[in-house]
């Protein structure tokens, strides 16, 4: 299959970005979207260019590291997958594909499709946590929890913290991500002790990292690589809003 | 970062929640009372004697403007915020995701018009009806003891009532977001009631609809139709 | 050898770690403020590590080189974790998870390590519970488990197909909590180019700001290494893109010893290679193998039917269908370990059974456990996995089997520490898959993550203060000593070197070749021939490095072939110690398989008699390293030829 490829290339943080166009050529549909990208950047060097920078670790859509905007869509048009999992076979032959950053007032680029996401680390420092030192724990069995609470504690734990739902977000905000972690440790009997300082805690974090606030649209799960449900965003709100009228 | 609940993002949104869901009220109530125009111009009269310059109809006033003026400043507040984090530089190419409402991702837009709108009905209706009873004075040539004589009198005009369908549909769109979006913000709701509420929001907001440009046809119909009346 | 003294405790097996723990010394709390402590890496161990530190009051730096430190490769462990809490009641123990992690790793590992392994891993249950890792549970609230290879109790726990990413998320969580309140401080996007030792001790290191390309020093009294695995050495591997063994090779080029380098884990279900562009190998849970089957055709012209495509596999007869493991290994039929697994599926391929294209890939059905247990079952144990597969191949494996092969895992191998997980460099430490001590010639499944917890939470942070009490009166580390400036301009004329080559080669199409050179030479089947043309092609190689490889852009800024080729310069040189490593190990064992050294069924066939040691290499510059052993005692266990048949 042949390509053509139009990235953002941006040198570093202060630099002002641009579209660049690129052609790639003899692409088995089997190769996946970031292997794609490995061979232009192995013809780029090999032209004496430079390669084109992004972010990307485990190639199996769990450690959250890659991103990129493709054709309009986090991730890349197909659903429920990051963008390493996704393969040239969603993508017709000869097709022209878009590839962005994510674009967001709190993930700066730093060079090319890579970006800053380190708000991300500030919110949960400021409470996405359960306080407990190590060692000094009641048995694991000590606490029953039922089963329906740990599954759904479970479905919000899955979020790999890539950052799509703030790129997708038309108001940039961060809710999904921290409703996601709000609500797994609010699931569960050992998390609801601090449930209230932990709301407050991250959602004044995101507030003050400029992340926008939530009009309920729905992108984020849309492009949530793991769909996580807004529904953990109502249970933020009500924690939060309980939280602030028990002060 | 100041603890104050009404600086944080959900704290605006929780009185974007709550002014809006009082203005549901103020709707089903507003459209209930016209409503009763089509069964009877009379009756109708009542009501707007009812609800004259009696300090009860006054106060009730005073709120409703106070509830659009927090439900509008704060609009304008987050939308501006939201701006913001979305950052400078914008995406070349984004597309619609999922199954994600026209509404929803343009609740702003919406408002904007439905404020027009309500510029063009306080005209008619309010400044012309309540306030001309306020100063004691008739404007416009038209006595406000009959309400109903002046209704029928405003939507005899075809433009007026195509203007004021699509001010209805505009609260169509606002509400089958606003409604149930109102209860999430709140947090009201769960992973089951999430499709319930967009489905009950759906519902009310055709109702809504309906029982307002009801009205306006009737009106239409009653002034240019003599067997209508 | 005072130098490799492991520092074993006396006494009987069961007391030696609680004994030990009495007699070590504690540092004060007044004094713990005064002590810095670094470590390298936050995958489990690292992460756990540095969050205990950080509560124990020591100050910690902790370094990674992805841009949080939740992105560390543990995440992606999906099947669970180990520990012996015999909620089950199928008869399981602290002695049972002690014998079957060590005959797993096919008596090649410590007693000692493995049985303090073995004992504090329930802990680690308790622990993670606490932080609000939320495991499966069963109806009635209380944990559920799950059963993995080489052991015949279920003492797997397990959070769906994400098990790594939740323990990693406790981890990450307990470091963020100290870094809110100051006692860590996190350097995302730092790699660690070169150790620092001062007077014979480790005191810091130089690192790279990823982001600026600015090469920084950072002082300390003592620098823990989390770095992980060098498996990436293959260039194809489970092992993330930026998984690599540079962290560990400094410290072996500044004294620490390398122990068992060729100690390589190839797991039996993975994604099969598809092509010469595929940049990585995608690992199956082997939590499938609880109710997958695997198999090949007994019939060759089926094969090649296969192999056209003419028929699928789902229409084979049951009758056709060669369930080689269960045929093999009857007592634990698909879940025996690891190696036996691998092994066994390259057996098949060789004599012709492949099932794909390339010949290289085994089945792996679910079809018997959906008709027995319903799709519904099926999916909620595997649905993640499933749908994973599902997006790479484009096959449903609900219909079709999945098809498998092995592929590089894990390194058991790594840097040489003694019982109080210090290296031979004092003040220098080593956990997780970053030292060698725990599995052997092979891991158990599930068995990693307990490693990597139980270094990071409950061992380290006591034996650690048994050196710093030594160190309370050292003051802050100067990091304008002689020792730094060296350092730092030693990597900063490397890292000129590396662009001054101005090449043809792109690093990533030199690091393809050492992985071909690897994988043919020093893979899953090794003979003494194979081993010395890898000692001879990889020199070859890293000369052509040295002299052809082209790395784009500069130093002085986000640079990510730059850093590239700094990893790959270090993986042409540790395939070599592998491959030297390998050719000394005269027997099979674990993952280790020499051709010449195997039974008349294929099976391992270990020299208990010559090399029940572990191989410990010190650095000797230009000059070739030079071999240690530390033999190898057991006491509480029987050493035998594996048996999974009965």
């Amino acid at each position: 299959m042949n390509f053509t490829l139009k990235v953002w290339r941006q040198a570093s943080p202060k630099a002002k970005g641009e579209f660049k166009t690129y052609q790639v050529s003899n692409i088995s549909p089997d190769t996946s979207f970031l292997e794609m990208l490995d061979i232009l950047n192995n013809n780029l060097i090999h032209e004496g260019q430079d390669p084109v920078a992004f972010d990307h670790d485990c190639r199996e859509g769990i450690c959250g590291a890659c991103s990129l905007f493709i054709n309009g869509h986090a991730h890349g048009p197909d659903t429920l997958i990051t963008t390493c999992q996704l393969h040239m076979r969603k993508f017709k032959d000869g097709e022209t594909i878009t590839i962005e950053p994510w674009r967001s007032a709190a993930f700066p680029v730093i060079k090319d499709l890579v970006v800053n996401r380190q708000a991300f680390d500030q919110i949960l420092q400021s409470g996405g946590f359960i306080s407990v030192n190590t060692g000094g724990v009641p048995d694991a069995n000590a606490i029953p929890i039922s089963k329906k609470d740990a599954d759904e504690s479970m479905d919000a734990a899955a979020c790999i913290g890539c950052g799509a739902c703030v790129a997708t977000c038309k108001n940039g905000s961060a809710m999904l991500f921290v409703a996601a972690r709000v609500s797994s440790l609010a699931k569960l009997p050992q998390g609801r002790i601090e449930a209230a300082r932990r709301a407050k805690a991250m959602v004044a974090k995101m507030d003050e990292l400029g992340f926008g606030a939530c009009t309920n649209t729905g992108a984020c799960e849309a492009e949530c690589p793991k769909g996580i449900s807004i529904a953990h965003i109502a249970r933020l709100n009500r924690e939060f809003l309980s939280a602030k009228f028990q002060d | 970062m100041s603890n104050n609940l009404f600086s944080s993002t959900i704290g605006r949104k929780l009185i974007m929640s709550i002014s809006g869901l009082f203005l549901v009220l103020f709707l089903l109530f507003h459209m209930a009372m016209n409503m009763v125009a089509i069964f009877s111009l009379e009756a109708y009269n009542a009501v707007c004697h009812f609800l004259g310059t009696n300090w009860y109809a006054l106060a009730g006033t005073m709120v409703l403007a106070a509830g659009f003026l927090f439900h509008i400043i704060y609009a304008f507040i987050l939308t501006r915020h939201n701006l913001a984090a979305r950052g400078k530089e914008r995406y070349s190419e984004q597309k619609r995701s999922g199954n994600v409402s026209w509404a929803s991702r343009n609740m702003f837009v919406i408002g904007v018009i439905i404020v027009l709108g309500l510029v063009m009905h306080l005209y008619h209706f309010w400044y012309k009806m309540q306030f001309a009873e306020l100063v004691g004075k008739e404007i416009g040539g038209f006595a406000w003891a009959d309400g109903a004589g002046y209704l029928t009198s405003v939507f005899a005009n075809p433009v007026v009532v195509i203007l004021y369908i699509v001010w209805f549909a505009a609260f169509w769109f606002h509400l089958t977001h606003g409604f149930w979006s109102a209860f999430h913000t709140i947090g009201w709701n769960n992973q089951v009631w999430l499709n319930r509420w967009k489905c009950i929001a759906n519902i009310f907001a055709t109702i809504i609809f309906l029982g307002f440009a009801a009205v306006v046809i009737a009106m239409y119909f009653k002034a240019n139709c003599a067997a209508c009346i | 050898m005072s130098i490799l003294d492991s520092k074993i405790p006396e006494g009987p097996l069961a007391q030696k770690w609680s004994k030990h723990k009495a007699e070590i010394k504690v540092v004060s709390p007044a004094n713990k403020r005064k002590l810095d402590v670094i470590v390298i890496g936050t995958g489990l161990g690292g992460a756990s590590a540095a969050a205990s530190l950080g509560e124990l009051g020591y100050n910690v730096k902790v370094f990674c080189i992805s841009d949080s430190p939740r992105r560390a490769h543990s995440i992606a462990a999906q099947g669970g974790i180990n520990a012996a809490k015999n909620y089950q009641n199928d008869n399981d123990s602290v002695f049972r998870l002690f014998y079957d992690t060590i005959k797993g790793g096919d008596y090649r590992a410590r007693e000692a390590n493995v049985y303090r392994l073995a004992e504090v891993a329930n802990s680690i249950i308790d622990q993670c519970v606490a932080q609000g890792v939320p495991f499966a549970r069963d109806y009635g609230g209380l944990l559920d488990n799950r059963s993995f290879g080489g052991a015949q109790v279920s003492r797997t726990f397990y959070a769906r197909g994400q098990t790594g990413q939740q323990l990693l998320l406790g981890a990450y969580a307990a470091l963020n909590r100290q870094v809110n309140k100051g006692s860590v401080k996190s350097y995302p996007r730092y790699e660690m180019l070169d150790l620092v030792v001062v007077d014979g001790k480790a005191r810091g290191i130089i690192a790279r700001n990823l982001v600026t390309g600015a090469i920084e020093r950072f002082g300390a009294h003592a620098v823990v290494i989390a770095s992980g695995g060098y498996g990436n050495v293959f260039f194809l591997s489970t092992n993330a893109m930026n998984s690599n063994g540079s962290a560990a090779w400094q410290c072996y080029k500044k004294g620490a010893m390398f122990a068992n380098p060729c100690f390589t884990q190839i797991h039996p279900t993975c994604i099969p290679v598809h092509g010469d562009q595929q940049s990585k190998l995608t690992l199956m849970s082997e939590s499938l193998r609880n109710d997958g089957r695997i198999w090949v055709p007994k019939k060759e012209s089926d094969v090649a039917k296969l192999r056209s495509g003419a028929i699928k596999a789902s229409q084979i007869p049951e009758e056709d269908r060669d369930y080689y493991l269960e045929r093999r290994y009857p007592a634990f039929g698909n879940l025996v370990p690891r190696d036996v697994a691998s092994r066994a599926a390259k057996e098949r391929c060789d004599a012709g059974f492949g099932v794909n294209s390339t010949g290289l890939a085994v089945y792996l059905d679910f079809s018997t456990a959906i008709k027995r247990l319903g799709r519904n079952v099926i999916e909620q144990r595997y649905g993640n996995l499933f749908q994973m597969y599902e997006k790479i191949t484009d096959v449903n494996p609900y219909d079709e089997p999945m098809m498998i092969y092995p592929a590089v895992h894990y390194t058991m191998g790594g840097i040489w520490v003694d019982y109080n997980l210090m290296t031979t460099i004092p003040g220098l430490y080593a956990i997780g898959e970053a030292n060698f001590s725990d599995h052997g010639a092979n891991r158990l499944g599930a068995s990693a993550l307990m490693q990597g917890l139980a270094d990071g939470y409950f061992v380290l942070p006591y034996t650690i203060g048994d050196y710093l009490s030594h160190e309370i009166q050292s003051p802050k580390v100067d990091t304008n000593a002689p020792e730094f400036v060296a350092a730092e301009k030693a990597i900063r004329e490397k890292i000129a070197k590396l662009f001054s080559v101005n090449g043809t080669l792109s690093p990533d199409d030199i690091h393809k070749e050492l992985g071909h050179i690897m994988w043919d030479n020093v893979g899953m089947a090794r003979s003494e021939e194979s081993l010395k043309k890898a000692l001879v092609e990889i020199p070859k190689l890293r000369e052509k490095f040295w002299k052809n490889v082209r790395v784009a852009g500069k130093g002085e800024e986000f640079n990510q072939e730059l850093e590239k080729a700094l990893r790959l310069a270090d993986f042409l040189e540790m395939g070599e110690l592998m491959a030297r490593d390998a050719l000394n190990r005269n027997e099979s064992c674990g993952g280790h398989f020499r051709v010449e050294y195997q039974t008349s069924e294929g099976e391992t066939l270990r020299d208990d008699q010559n090399y029940a040691y572990v191989a410990i290499w010190e650095y000797k510059g230009d000059a070739e390293p030079v071999m240690y052993k530390e033999e190898l005692k057991f006491e509480a266990v029987k050493l035998a030829q594996r048996n999974y048949k009965d």
